[in-house]
């Protein structure tokens, strides 16, 4: 004959909690050494909006200007001046300065385009797409 | 079953005595992961399904004589082991197999991973008396036999792992185990497992090898690691990335780390052809070589291994050139056709004769389904300015 069939505690336990085959997702340790604490970051981006973004804007708008300026006919040889870091950089200014196409930015980008590629080949595209820096 | 319809053919005019290379077609479909047995009479093969399939060759023509059918997912990783005559194969299943041969017929071992993710890649060691089964849970499963227990168990190498393992090679110490993985880093692991070895020498990488000890982490590259391979004396390391990157390392040379960035699409496996020379191929199609310099410690481009097809050069009607610049800006029109051997990426490599210290020939499948042998003096003597030092 059973007894104490009035308790019901056990039907409270997640058994699946105590399966030592159970999947634990580590990765929240590791995705923080990564980079800056996201809590952080986004409070100081609040506190100060002009700094770190302006920053980046600022650079972009200047790379913009300098590559503007450029006569058509000098900018294979301005691409030839640069080392491979450079042309992989330059990649990376025009991608961005695609991003946000204004008056006459886009054609002048694109020839920059079409030199930088020939100097740096697809790899060079690829290495703006994977690079964990951006510009 | 029937054969399947093989086509052979070498279209590259015979110049010389033997072909630089000669193309099977084996499949429609990508030819998932390849290995060779000892003397390169039989290539085992994943035709893009669970199974694998072992052809063996028999004059000019490639026979399919066995099919292993026994994982429930996509077959990653193939690994032959020469002198043991054992297959290890690991697939999406989450499982890793050892095959060996029985009679007439290959009989399968299951052997228990304790991954929750797919396997990926998967070698024997030197001594074939271990395996290592890199997998998308982050960690390598390093395979040995229990003689006891009859059974083959693991050991895991995770720490600091981050992400999926891609691509693993042993140093010929059969110990070090080299690994590319998705975290961006190349890594030099111990395995050694006291069970089944001795305390190994010290090496160019360390002499302290604790199982799991990391002996090497790589600087500099970004972009998911896709292949990697040790030189013949298992002193320098290379690895292909995702960022159109390939890299050696020098073992005693601290954060020495040569890279050359490349101007080709990124590559998928790399070998070392002699001490000096990496042969490496990838999703443009056809092998490219790379010669490391030591003592300048520096990386530089070798030359396109594929000798391309004298195409007839047909002119260009008017109509043609307007089309070409209205469509692609340019009256250039070579980009139309592929004109390499393979006709889709190349997905791995493997060193038929020679070793890894003078290779003479190898070979390469893709996911055009087609297997390509190189012959490394054919090709150096068809392409002037190719030296392989």
């Amino acid at each position: 004959m059973s007894k104490n069939t009035v308790s019901d505690r056990f039907r409270k336990v997640d058994v699946d909690e105590y399966d030592e085959n159970k999947f634990v997702d580590e990765e929240e340790g590791g995705e923080n050494q990564l980079g800056p604490d996201e809590a952080e970051v986004d409070s100081l981006i609040r506190q100060y909006p002009s700094l770190f973004t302006r920053q980046h804007d600022r650079a972009e708008g200047l790379v913009l200007k300098v590559l503007s300026s450029f006569k058509s006919t000098d900018i294979e040889k301005g691409v030839q001046s640069l080392d491979k870091n450079g042309v992989d950089l330059l990649m990376k200014y025009i991608y961005k300065g695609f991003e946000q196409p204004s008056e006459n930015s886009s054609a002048v980008l694109l020839q920059w385009h079409e030199k930088a590629l020939s100097a740096g080949g697809v790899g060079c595209i690829v290495r703006v797409l994977t690079a964990r820096k951006t510009v | 079953m029937g054969f399947q319809d093989l086509r052979v053919f070498n279209p590259r005019p015979a110049d010389h005595e033997k072909a630089a290379m000669s193309y099977h077609s084996f499949l429609l479909e990508p030819i998932s992961c390849h290995a060779w047995n000892k003397d390169r009479t039989q290539i085992a093969m994943c035709p893009n399904n669970h199974e694998v399939h072992i052809y063996k060759k028999e004059g000019s023509n490639w026979n399919k004589i066995h099919v292993l059918k026994e994982h429930n997912g996509q077959v990653t990783g193939i690994d032959w082991a020469p002198e043991s005559n054992r297959i290890v194969t690991c697939g999406t299943d989450r499982n890793a197999y050892v095959w060996t041969l029985k009679g007439d017929a290959w009989k399968p071992t299951l052997v228990i991973l304790r991954i929750n993710r797919a396997a990926r890649c998967v070698k024997w060691s030197p001594k074939e008396n271990k395996f290592a089964v890199g997998s998308g849970s982050r960690l390598i499963s390093v395979c040995y036999f229990e003689q006891d227990n009859d059974w083959w168990v693991c050991k895991h190498i995770k720490k600091p792992i981050r992400s999926t393992i891609l691509c693993l090679d042993w140093h010929p110490n059969n110990v070090l185990l080299a690994a590319g993985s998705c975290d961006f880093k190349c890594r030099i692991f111990s395995a050694y497992i006291k069970e089944v070895e001795e305390k190994p020498a010290p090496t160019a990488w360390g002499s302290k090898m604790p199982f799991g000890e990391v002996m090497f982490e790589s600087t500099g590259t970004a972009g998911w690691v896709h292949g990697v391979c040790f030189s013949d004396s298992g002193n320098r390391v290379a690895w292909a990335s995702h960022d159109s990157t390939v890299a050696v390392a020098e073992g005693g040379k601290t954060a020495v780390c040569a890279s050359l960035t490349s101007e080709t699409l990124p590559l998928l496996c790399v070998t070392f052809i002699t001490e000096n020379s990496l042969v490496a191929a990838g999703h443009d199609c056809y092998p490219v070589l790379f010669v490391y310099d030591s003592n300048k410690a520096a990386l530089s481009f070798g030359g396109k291994l594929d000798v391309p097809k004298q195409s007839a050069q047909k002119g260009m009607t008017a109509r043609e050139r307007f089309q070409n610049l209205d469509k692609k800006a340019t009256t250039d029109s070579k980009e139309a056709v592929l004109e390499s051997l393979h006709k889709n990426s190349i997905s791995q490599i493997s060193i038929l004769n020679g070793g890894k210290a003078r290779c003479a020939k190898f070979c390469t499948t893709g996911m055009d389904g087609g297997m390509a042998i190189w012959d490394v003096k054919t090709l150096e003597s068809a392409m002037k300015d190719l030296k392989i030092v």
